[in-house]
C-alpha cells in the first residue's frame, strides 16, 4: 500500500500553541486553578520522506482534530503543577484508508520558578520544569500517519529563561525528552535492519524554542519559533511507510494570543496558529486552535475578595 | 514550601523509576543456543532430492587424512585463531552457532523486507518497473513483494536442501572427523557444539555457498553484503574449531554448484514474464468485461499496474502447471447477484466495527510494504518453533524447503486465480469502505494471506503434529485479519484457505515419501 506520514507534529506543537502552559513564562498564583478546553486543527498535504519533500495523492490532506482538557494549579507563586489530556481524531481526505481516534497521553508538569528578580529596568525569571507523559490507553502507535500518538512514555526536563521589560518579553527554552521503548502489535519490523521483536527503541528528543511579544494582565500576544530534533532514529525510505522511531525533526513558527476580559477575568480566551517551516519525516502542517479557560481560587478567596483583589491568570506577582 | 519541593522531586523520582531505564532490546533469536541436533540423520543421502538427480551429481574430492601434514597445518590455523579471538569474533561465532539454515533464512527475510517497497511514480504518473538487467537503478531490483518473496524463499530453501543431501552423502562417504575430535587442543578451546558427525564438507559452508550463488539472481544489489556474511560465517566455523579450511572450501564449492542447477531453473520458470506488458494488462480488463463482470481497478493514485499479473504462469515445485490450474478456486459470487452485495456489506460491517483486539490482529498479520511479507512471517513462525526441535542442518533445510515450496506454489495458484477472475476489492465495490490497513494493489479473489497461511499451516502441522491445531488457528486468524482490515470479502478468505490446504496436502505428500520420516 501507499506511504503515509507522521503527524508527530502533534508532539512538536505544545511549544507553539498552548498559552499559559508548560511552555510559557506565566505562573498561577497560590491556590489558583486555571483549567480549560482547547480545540486544535492540524493538516498537511506535503511531507518529508527523509529530506525528500513530496505529496501523496493516496492521502490527499491528512488532518487531525484535537480537543484537549488542561489545567494549571498554583501550589505557590513559584511552584505550579500542570496537566493535559487530549482526544484526537485523524483522517485523510483521499485514498481508501480510514483514520483513527481516541484519548492520547496524560502529561503532567511541575513548573518551578527559582529566580524572579529585577534586572536592569525589567524582570528576569528562570523556570525549571520536570514532567512526564503516559499513554492513557492501548492506542495504536504503529499506523502512521493515522496513529494518534507514538505511545512512548516520556520524561521531560525543561529550562526556561524569561526577561520582561515594560510589557514586552522574550522567553527562551530548551527541553530534553527521554522516550521509553514502545511495543507494536507485530513482532518483527525493518528500520535499517530487521528486528525480530515487538519492541521498538525510541530515540530521545530535544527541543529549543524562542517566544517574544507583548504581555500584560489582560492581553498576551506573541510570536514563537521552535525546533524539534530527534536524537537518533532513521529516515523513511522512498515510498515506504513512516515508523514511530523515524528521525522526526521540525522547525516551526507560530503566533498566539491570550485575552482576559477585564470584568469577566475568571475567563480567558486563547488562540494560536503555527506552521512547519522545515522538517524531516514529518508533515508540513498548518495548525490553528482556540480555547477557553476558567480560573478560580480553590480556597474561595478570589470570590470573597472580589475581582479587585483577585489575581487573574497572567499573574504579575 | 520545602515540603512541596521535596514532594515534587519524589513524584518525579517515582515517575523515573516507573520507566524502565534500559532501552536495550533483545531479538527473539539473539540468544539462540548452539544447534545440537537430536539426530545426525546419517541416511539423509537417501532422501528424495528436488532438482538434483543424484546426491553425487557433483563430485567432491576426497579430503586429506587427519594425520597428513596438510591437515595438521589446517589445525594450526584453528589453534592460532583460537588464541586471539576478539569479543566481536566470539559474538559472531555464537550467532552462527545457532544454525546456518536458521541464520541465512533470517538474513534473507531482512533483504525481503528491505526491498519490499512499491516504486514511486514517474513525473508523468506512470510507474517505473525494477529491472534485473539494471538492478541498481531506481527502483532497485527486486521489488520483493509477496509472490516474489515466496518464490525467492522457496528457491533458496530448496537449493539448500538438495545441496545438504549431497553434503551428507560426502560426509558419510569420507567420514573425516571434525577438528575438535581430531585434536585435543582444538577441542579444549572449541566454541561450537561438538556433534558426533563427519565434518567434510562443512554443512554450514554448503548453505553459505548455495545462498551466495542464489542471491546473485534474486538480490543482485546485495551480493557484497551476502559475501560479507558468508565470510563471517565461514571464519566463525573455523575459529570455533568446528571445521578446518578444507571443509569450508569443499562445502562452498559444492553449495555453489548445486545452486547453479536451481538458478538455471529459476531463469526459465516464467517469473521473468510475470510483470506483463500494458497490452496484457488491458487484456485482463477486456476479458473480464467480456465475461459480463466488473473488472478490478487499481485504487491507487496515480493508478498502479497490477502486481505480477502473470505470476500464475510460474512453474511450481510440488506439482505441474496443469495441476496448478486445476487447483484454482471456483468462480466468485457475481457482482450482479445478491450474495455479492452481502459479501460487501459483511466486510464493511466487520471493518467498521473492529475492536482494539481486532486491530491488533490486522496489524499482526498485515505484513505489507517494508516487511518480510506473509511468507516471511510464516518462515519466522516456523524457525521460532524449529529451534526447539533441534533438527540437523539437513532436516532444517528439508522442512524449510517443504514450507517454502508449499507457499511458492500457493502464490502461483492464488495469483492465477486472482487474475483469472480479476475481482474488485471491497473499497472499489463500495467506496464508503475505509480500510484498517494498506490495500494491496491486485485483485481480491482469492486472499493471498489465506492461501499462504493455509499452505504453511498444513505442512507445519505435519512437521510438528502437536502444534497442528495451533497453526490452523493462526492461519484462520491471518485470513480473518484481511476482512477485519476491510480489504477482502469472506469468500476470498474462505476460498483462499481451502486452496491453501489443498496445496499444503501436496507438501505433506512429499514429506511422507521423501525418506526423511
Amino acid at each position: 500500500m501507499k506511504q503515509k506520514i507522521c503527524l508527530l507534529i502533534i508532539a512538536a506543537l505544545p511549544l507553539i500553541t498552548k498559552a499559559q502552559t508548560d511552555a510559557d513564562a506565566i505562573m498561577m498564583s497560590k491556590n489558583v486553578l486555571c483549567s480549560g478546553v482547547m480545540y486544535q486543527h492540524n493538516s498537511w498535504d506535503e511531507y518529508w520522506e527523509g529530506t525528500f519533500k513530496r505529496n501523496n495523492e493516496n492521502l490527499g490532506t491528512v488532518s487531525t482534530n484535537m480537543i484537549g482538557v488542561m489545567g494549571n494549579y498554583g501550589i505557590s507563586h513559584n511552584l505550579n503543577v500542570l496537566f493535559n489530556v487530549p482526544y484526537l481524531q485523524t483522517k485523510a481526505s483521499d485514498g481508501v484508508m480510514g483514520g483513527l481516534q481516541g484519548i492520547q497521553d496524560l502529561s503532567m508538569w511541575i513548573k518551578w520558578r527559582p529566580v524572579h528578580q529585577k534586572m536592569g529596568t525589567g524582570k528576569l525569571s528562570i523556570y525549571a520544569l520536570g514532567g512526564f507523559s503516559v499513554p492513557t490507553n492501548d492506542y495504536v502507535a504503529d499506523y502512521l500517519p493515522f496513529s494518534i500518538g507514538l505511545k512512548s512514555k516520556t520524561l521531560n526536563g525543561r529550562i526556561m529563561v524569561d526577561y520582561e521589560n515594560s510589557s514586552f518579553f522574550a522567553t527562551a527554552s530548551g527541553t530534553y525528552s527521554y522516550r521509553s521503548n514502545i511495543e507494536l502489535d507485530r513482532n518483527a519490523y525493518y528500520t535499517t535492519e530487521l528486528h525480530l521483536t515487538n519492541e521498538v527503541h525510541m530515540p530521545d528528543v530535544a527541543q529549543v524554542g524562542l517566544r517574544t511579544g507583548y504581555r500584560s494582565r489582560y492581553l498576551i500576544a506573541e510570536a514563537m519559533i521552535n525546533n524539534m530534533t530527534t536524537l537518533g532514529g532513521f529516515d523513511i525510505r522512498k515510498n515506504d511507510m513512516p515508523f514511530p522511531s523515524n528521525k522526526m525533526n521540525a522547525t516551526s513558527a507560530g503566533v498566539a494570543f491570550k485575552y482576559t476580559p477585564k470584568y469577566y477575568h475568571h475567563f480567558s480566551l486563547v488562540g494560536n496558529a503555527g506552521y512547519v517551516l522545515n522538517g524531516r519525516n514529518v508533515g508540513q502542517s498548518l495548525t490553528y486552535g482556540a480555547g477557553i479557560f476558567y480560573a478560580f481560587n480553590v480556597t474561595g478567596k478570589g470570590r470573597k475578595m472580589g475581582k479587585k483583589n483577585y489575581t487573574p491568570p497572567p499573574a504579575m506577582n | 514550601m520545602k515540603k512541596l519541593i521535596i514532594g515534587t522531586i519524589s513524584v518525579l523520582i517515582v515517575a523515573a523509576v516507573a520507566f524502565s531505564c534500559s532501552k536495550q532490546i533483545e531479538g527473539r533469536t539473539d540468544n539462540t543456543p548452539a544447534l545440537e541436533p537430536l539426530q545426525q540423520d546419517e541416511n539423509a543421502n537417501t532422501w528424495r532430492l528436488i532438482l538434483l538427480s543424484r546426491p553425487d551429481s557433483f563430485a567432491v574430492v576426497a579430503p586429506s587424512a587427519t594425520n597428513s601434514t596438510t591437515y595438521i597445518g589446517e589445525l594450526n590455523e584453528i589453534k592460532g585463531l583460537q588464541q586471539q579471538l576478539t569479543g566481536e569474533q566470539k559474538e559472531k561465532i555464537k550467532y552462527w552457532n545457532a544454525g546456518s539454515v536458521l541464520r541465512w533464512n533470517e538474513i534473507m527475510r531482512e533483504l525481503v523486507a528491505k526491498h519490499n517497497l512499491p516504486p514511486y511514480q514517474n513525473e508523468d504518473g506512470t510507474y517505473p518497473i525494477p529491472s534485473s538487467l539494471n538492478p541498481f537503478n531506481y527502483p532497485q531490483f527486486p521489488f520483493s513483494n509477496p509472490p516474489f518473496a515466496a518464490r525467492a524463499y522457496a528457491y533458496v530453501a530448496a537449493a539448500q536442501y538438495d545441496a545438504l543431501v549431497a553434503c551428507w552423502h560426502y560426509k558419510y562417504l569420507y567420514n573425516r572427523v571434525a577438528p575438535y575430535t581430531a585434536d585435543s587442543t582444538v577441542n579444549a578451546n572449541a566454541r561450537c557444539a561438538r556433534v558426533d558427525a563427519p565434518s567434510y564438507p562443512s554443512a554450514e559452508a554448503v548453505v553459505a555457498g548455495v545462498t551466495v550463488e542464489m542471491m546473485k539472481l534474486l538480490f543482485p544489489t546485495e551480493i557484497g553484503f551476502i559475501q560479507q556474511k558468508a565470510d563471517e560465517a565461514n571464519f566463525s566455523r573455523i575459529a570455533s574449531g568446528g571445521n578446518v579450511r578444507s571443509d569450508i572450501d569443499a562445502g562452498m564449492s559444492l553449495g555453489r554448484l548445486v545452486a547453479q542447477v536451481f538458478t538455471a531453473r529459476a531463469k526459465a520458470d516464467n517469473a521473468g514474464k510475470a510483470v506483463g506488458t500494458p497490452e496484457q494488462w488491458a487484456q485482463l480488463e477486456t476479458d473480464c468485461i467480456a465475461r459480463g463482470e466488473t473488472p478490478w481497478e487499481s485504487l491507487e493514485t496515480p493508478q498502479r499496474p497490477p502486481m505480477l499479473p502473470f505470476f500464475g504462469n510460474v512453474r511450481p515445485f510440488l506439482f505441474d502447471s496443469l495441476t496448478a490450474q486445476n487447483l484454482y478456486a471456483g468462480e466468485p459470487a457475481s457482482k450482479k447477484n445478491q450474495q455479492f452485495l452481502e459479501e460487501v456489506s459483511y466486510t464493511k460491517e466487520v471493518c467498521n466495527n473492529a475492536s482494539r483486539d481486532d486491530i491488533r490482529i490486522v496489524h499482526f498479520w498485515a505484513d505489507g510494504a517494508g516487511t518480510y511479507t506473509p511468507p516471511g512471517h510464516w518462515n519466522a513462525i516456523a524457525t521460532d518453533d524449529f529451534i526447539f526441535q533441534r533438527f540437523s542442518e539437513v532436516r532444517w533445510a528439508r522442512n524449510m524447503a517443504l514450507l517454502n515450496m508449499s507457499m511458492m506454489d500457493a502464490a502461483i495458484v492464488c495469483w492465477g486465480t486472482k487474475y483469472k477472475f480479476y475481482n474488485p476489492r471491497p473499497s472499489q465495490a463500495d467506496p464508503s469502505i475505509k480500510t484498517n490497513t494498506g490495500l494491496p494493489n491486485f485483485p481480491s479473489y482469492i486472499s493471498g494471506h489465506s492461501t499462504f497461511s493455509a499452505a504453511a499451516a498444513d505442512i507445519l502441522g505435519y512437521i510438528i503434529p502437536e502444534k497442528k491445531n495451533l497453526y490452523a488457528d493462526m492461519a484462520k486468524e491471518a485470513s480473518l485479519s484481511r476482512i477485519l482490515g476491510g480489504i477482502h470479502y469472506r469468500m476470498d478468505c474462505d476460498s483462499g484457505l481451502a486452496v491453501g490446504y489443498r496445496i499444503g496436502a501436496y507438501a505433506i505428500q512429499r514429506a511422507q515419501t521423501d525418506g526423511a520420516d
